[in-house]
């Protein structure tokens, strides 16, 4: 039974952009609710809220969001009031510009680019700016060493993260992420095709490398010097509040929420599975599984962000040239090689 | 002589190193707060940074935001009010301040405490150093960035203040040490439990072992960071962990008399030759696990007997001097108790360990960067009711 | 067996401890729906025996931050014996503690010779106006029936003539 939605382009355009703002805020409160609430405080032998809502505090965050909201809008009399009010915006934008090419069905995409990965690569690094816009508008000196900072680790680490992308886009031979799923779907390890050929089997590598990078691009410890609360009280947000703060905090956890959604369907398979592959029973599972997915892998995530202590900026610095880029190279070449072989 | 070309470069060039300024660069110093509200300072501690880039030129530390005017309060009060007082010194091992206190005092009264009192001021002597240490150790890891160990910290440390409670009524200021003895006997069941609770820490010090100490991360960030030369510490006057971890091999639990149960002990000096801040995070773990067996072997030769000497009612101190110290959690602490026979000193001068602690910073966070400040000071370890009083 | 990396290791820590949060539960008490046992010489607040104080003054004058207020005045009672003078004694006005002074130290209650004043644990009596924290004759009393009894005296124990 096939059913084909045919609307016209703008009101599909606004379905699509109705169901992505719907998304980001979603997906932001649970990933802030499940993780940094709830297993951060398991794995602290405590409990996390249990009052607001009645069953385990599912309110909080909610509630927390109304109360940014509400409150006054404060900006420092010497900041730079217009560029102070546009850091926020800038990355958020960067944020909810990543949701277009992120695939959760054979058909639930908002628009499956041919460029997919590079797209969202490129757009993910825009948020470097808006950290810099922050910092500087401040006029605050922690503040100001929090966003260089920042803007020195995001952009090294932009590097390994395309380039263990790269050994992604070599095998599944395109980089439309529709294209991969399919390609991981369609694939099999060593004849075997029952789940496909999840891409962590063979580019494990690059697997551990992304996860890597990705935690530095949210700023999660142990890269979290731009955010290092015991130094620089908040870094570059140290001067936000209200609900300016509340933007930083869903373009965090949004991001967290894209980055986890990018890797699951870059390595995992996306929103494959192999019983439904196509029909209305795909568009219907294929969200639940990848959302499946992303909570494994950001469980992965948040579970080194509570464990590690930080890297000092140097260190950090260090980490991603001497020893990310060069791996990330040799494993290009290695699956290159591969791929020619075989 | 006309000056040339080059010798007035030169010139200016050594203006602008005075200056702080690079010519080529028009860089200049940013001077940067360190506190007095600040997470990582632990409570009021101020330091003025002069930075350049991220590199420290020049630190100072401005102390004094938490003065209470400790040797000025003794002095209009009786010796059990000052004992109440001086709990609150330290107040992460508080039993710990009211011994050198008590101490110097029995001195002045010739009265010595039966040995089953002074076996059991042993035991919470070491019982607040747990109490006092195992909080460092779980803490050090907040000001690195490890949110996890210092949940770790509050939930294993909280079987020393729930014994601490059982025996004494209060959980951080006892108030249990009296002239001449303690106040109580300990309840029914005491030593059984505490026992237990000296397992579990213990089996705290073995998963901090594994959770930070040996983390790689955290040994790239505190070794070699912040290294104390053992002849630069002893001129600073440092005292306990910090020295120890110097190569200095001095206890005064060991190398002072007193009359308190240490040299009845089979226990061990930890030291460590690096000086760095690792050093300082290994030997006091190593002392909490010393601690603990200490406590083990304390409770089982704890002698009977009564549980204080023979006081007057009204407590009269006949006049004299008197300086007691011990080893203390944060290093070294001493009381110099002058009394004119009142029924309070007349003055008493109070030798905190974190005051000399914290003189070395100065020196030590000269060229680190900002980072490692926070490791630094974290690693020195004071607490403020200490550094000011 | 190669030893495990430090890393490693830390992970396995906090993912042992999420697994004991779930399978033995937290270590956390889920105030105030639940409530900590305390021991009972806990230092909570001080309770008043009324009828065996003697306004001997010796609480207030020990106390550390002077915040026992005491008013007393004589009073003559009938003799205890036929023919006999009648007695003075000391009749108590007024007893407050005012507990945003009170540093739980105690003193009081050890240097009290009559046995007039008792710990107990009890410690929710927070109030939003600080004056409200000065407790008179009469909350003091009431706070006799949270005393704990006095522990049993152990196998052995020589008992007061």
């Amino acid at each position: 039974m096939m059913v084909a939605v045919s609307l016209p382009y703008w009101e599909l355009t606004i379905v699509k952009t109705v169901v992505v703002l719907a998304v980001i805020p979603a997906g932001a409160l649970i990933f802030g609710y499940v993780f940094l609430l709830k297993i951060m405080a398991h794995m602290q032998s405590r409990m996390g809220p249990m009052e607001s809502g009645g069953f385990h505090g599912w309110f909080q965050l909610i509630g927390d969001a109304i109360k940014f909201v509400q409150k006054e809008d404060i900006i420092p009399a010497e900041a730079d009031a217009r560029v102070f009010a546009l850091a926020p915006l800038v990355v958020l934008m960067s944020t909810f510009l990543l949701y277009v090419v992120i695939p959760a069905g054979p058909r639930l995409v908002v628009q499956n680019l041919d460029v997919g990965i590079f797209y969202a690569l490129g757009v993910s690094s825009l948020g470097v700016i808006g950290v810099l816009m922050a910092g500087w508008a401040s006029a605050n000196k922690y503040s100001l060493l929090g966003s260089l900072r920042a803007a020195g680790q995001l952009i090294a680490y932009e590097l390994p993260l395309v380039l263990a992308v790269v050994g992604v886009v070599i095998q599944a031979q395109t980089m439309s992420l529709q294209g991969i799923v399919h390609a991981q779907g369609n694939g099999s390890i060593f004849g075997f095709s029952l789940v496909g050929n999840p891409f962590v089997l063979t580019q494990i590598v690059g697997f551990v490398i992304f996860l890597a990078a990705a935690q530095a691009e949210l700023t999660q410890t142990p890269f979290d010097m731009p955010v290092a609360e015991s130094e620089l009280v908040a870094g570059y947000m140290t001067e936000y509040s209200g609900f300016r703060f509340l933007f930083f905090f869903m373009a965090e956890f949004g991001t967290a929420f894209a980055l986890s959604a990018i890797a699951a369907t870059l390595y995992l398979g996306g929103w494959y599975q192999p019983f439904f592959k196509t029909g209305i029973m795909a568009d219907v599972l294929g969200p639940v599984v990848l959302a499946v997915k992303i909570m494994v892998i950001a469980f992965v995530i948040f579970w080194v962000r509570f464990t590690f202590p930080r890297f000092r900026e140097d260190q950090l610095q260090g980490f991603a040239w001497k020893v990310l880029i060069p791996l990330s190279l040799v494993n290009i070449m290695v699956t290159a090689v591969f791929k020619v072989l075989l | 002589m006309a000056v040339t070309e080059q010798q007035r470069i030169a010139y200016i060039a050594t203006q602008a190193a005075e200056a702080r300024l690079n010519v080529e660069l028009q860089t200049e110093d940013m001077t940067l707060n360190l506190g007095p509200q600040h997470p990582a300072t632990h409570g009021t501690l101020r330091i003025v940074a002069r930075l350049d880039g991220e590199q420290v030129v020049h630190a100072e530390v401005v102390c004094g935001y938490m003065h209470r005017g400790y040797e000025k309060l003794t002095e209009v009060r009786t010796f059990p009010q000052v004992n109440t007082l001086i709990n609150r010194i330290d107040w992460l091992s508080s039993f710990a301040n009211e011994v050198p206190f008590i101490l110097a005092a029995e001195d002045l009264m010739e009265v010595e405490a039966p040995p089953r009192a002074q076996w059991i001021r042993t035991v919470f002597f070491e019982l607040s150093r747990i109490a006092n240490i195992t909080l460092f150790i779980g803490e050090m890891g907040v000001q690195l960035g490890a949110i996890t160990p210092v949940f770790f910290a509050f939930r294993d440390r909280e079987h020393v203040l729930n014994l601490i409670e059982e025996a004494t009524g209060g959980r951080f200021h006892p108030n249990y040490d009296r002239i001449g003895g303690l106040k109580d006997d300990l309840p029914k069941g005491w030593i059984a439990e505490t026992k237990d609770a000296m397992r579990r820490i213990r089996g705290y010090c073995d998963e901090l072992e594994d959770l930070l100490m040996g983390n790689e991360i955290f040994e790239a960030r505190t070794r070699g960071v912040g290294v104390i030369p053992a002849d630069i510490g002893l001129s600073y006057g440092l005292s306990g962990a910090n020295i120890r971890a110097s190569g200095v091999d001095w206890d005064l639990r060991r190398d002072s008399p007193s009359p308190l149960a240490w040299k009845e002990l089979d226990w061990k000096v930890w030291t460590h030759p690096d000086g760095d801040s690792f050093a300082r995070y290994w030997v006091r773990l190593q002392e909490t696990r010393e601690a603990t067996l200490m406590v083990d072997q304390l409770l089982d030769g704890l002698p009977s007997g009564p549980i204080q000497a023979k006081v007057p009612r009204i407590i009269k101190v006949p006049a004299g001097e008197a300086w007691a110290h011990t080893e203390n959690p944060l290093g070294e602490m001493g009381y110099y108790v002058v009394s004119q026979g009142g029924l309070g000193p007349f003055r008493c001068k109070i030798r905190s360990a974190s005051f000399h602690n914290v003189s070395i910073a100065p020196w030590l966070l000269k060229g680190v960067y900002v980072p490692d400040i926070i490791t630094i000071l974290a690693s020195l370890y004071f607490i403020l009711g200490d550094i000011d009083r | 067996m190669p030893e495990l990396p430090g890393l490693a290791k830390g992970l396995g820590v906090t993912f042992k401890t999420m697994i004991n949060t779930w399978t033995k539960g937290a270590v956390t008490v889920q105030y105030p729906h639940e409530k900590e046992d305390l021991a009972p010489r806990t230092r909570g607040v001080i309770a008043l025996k009324e009828e065996n104080c003697t306004v001997c003054m010796l609480c207030a004058r020990e106390c550390p931050d002077w915040c026992i207020y005491i008013e007393g005045h004589k009073e003559k009672r009938p003799p205890r014996r036929e023919g006999g003078k009648p007695r003075t004694v000391n009749a108590l006005d007024r007893f407050d503690i005012d507990y945003a002074l009170c540093m739980y130290c105690g003193i009081c209650v050890e240097v009290c010779p009559f046995d007039a004043l008792f710990w107990t644990p009890e410690y929710e009596y927070s109030e939003s106006s600080i004056a409200d924290l000065l407790h008179d004759k009469n909350r003091l009393g009431e706070w006799m029936v949270t005393v704990p009894d006095p522990p049993a005296l152990e196998a052995g124990a020589v008992k007061k003539k």
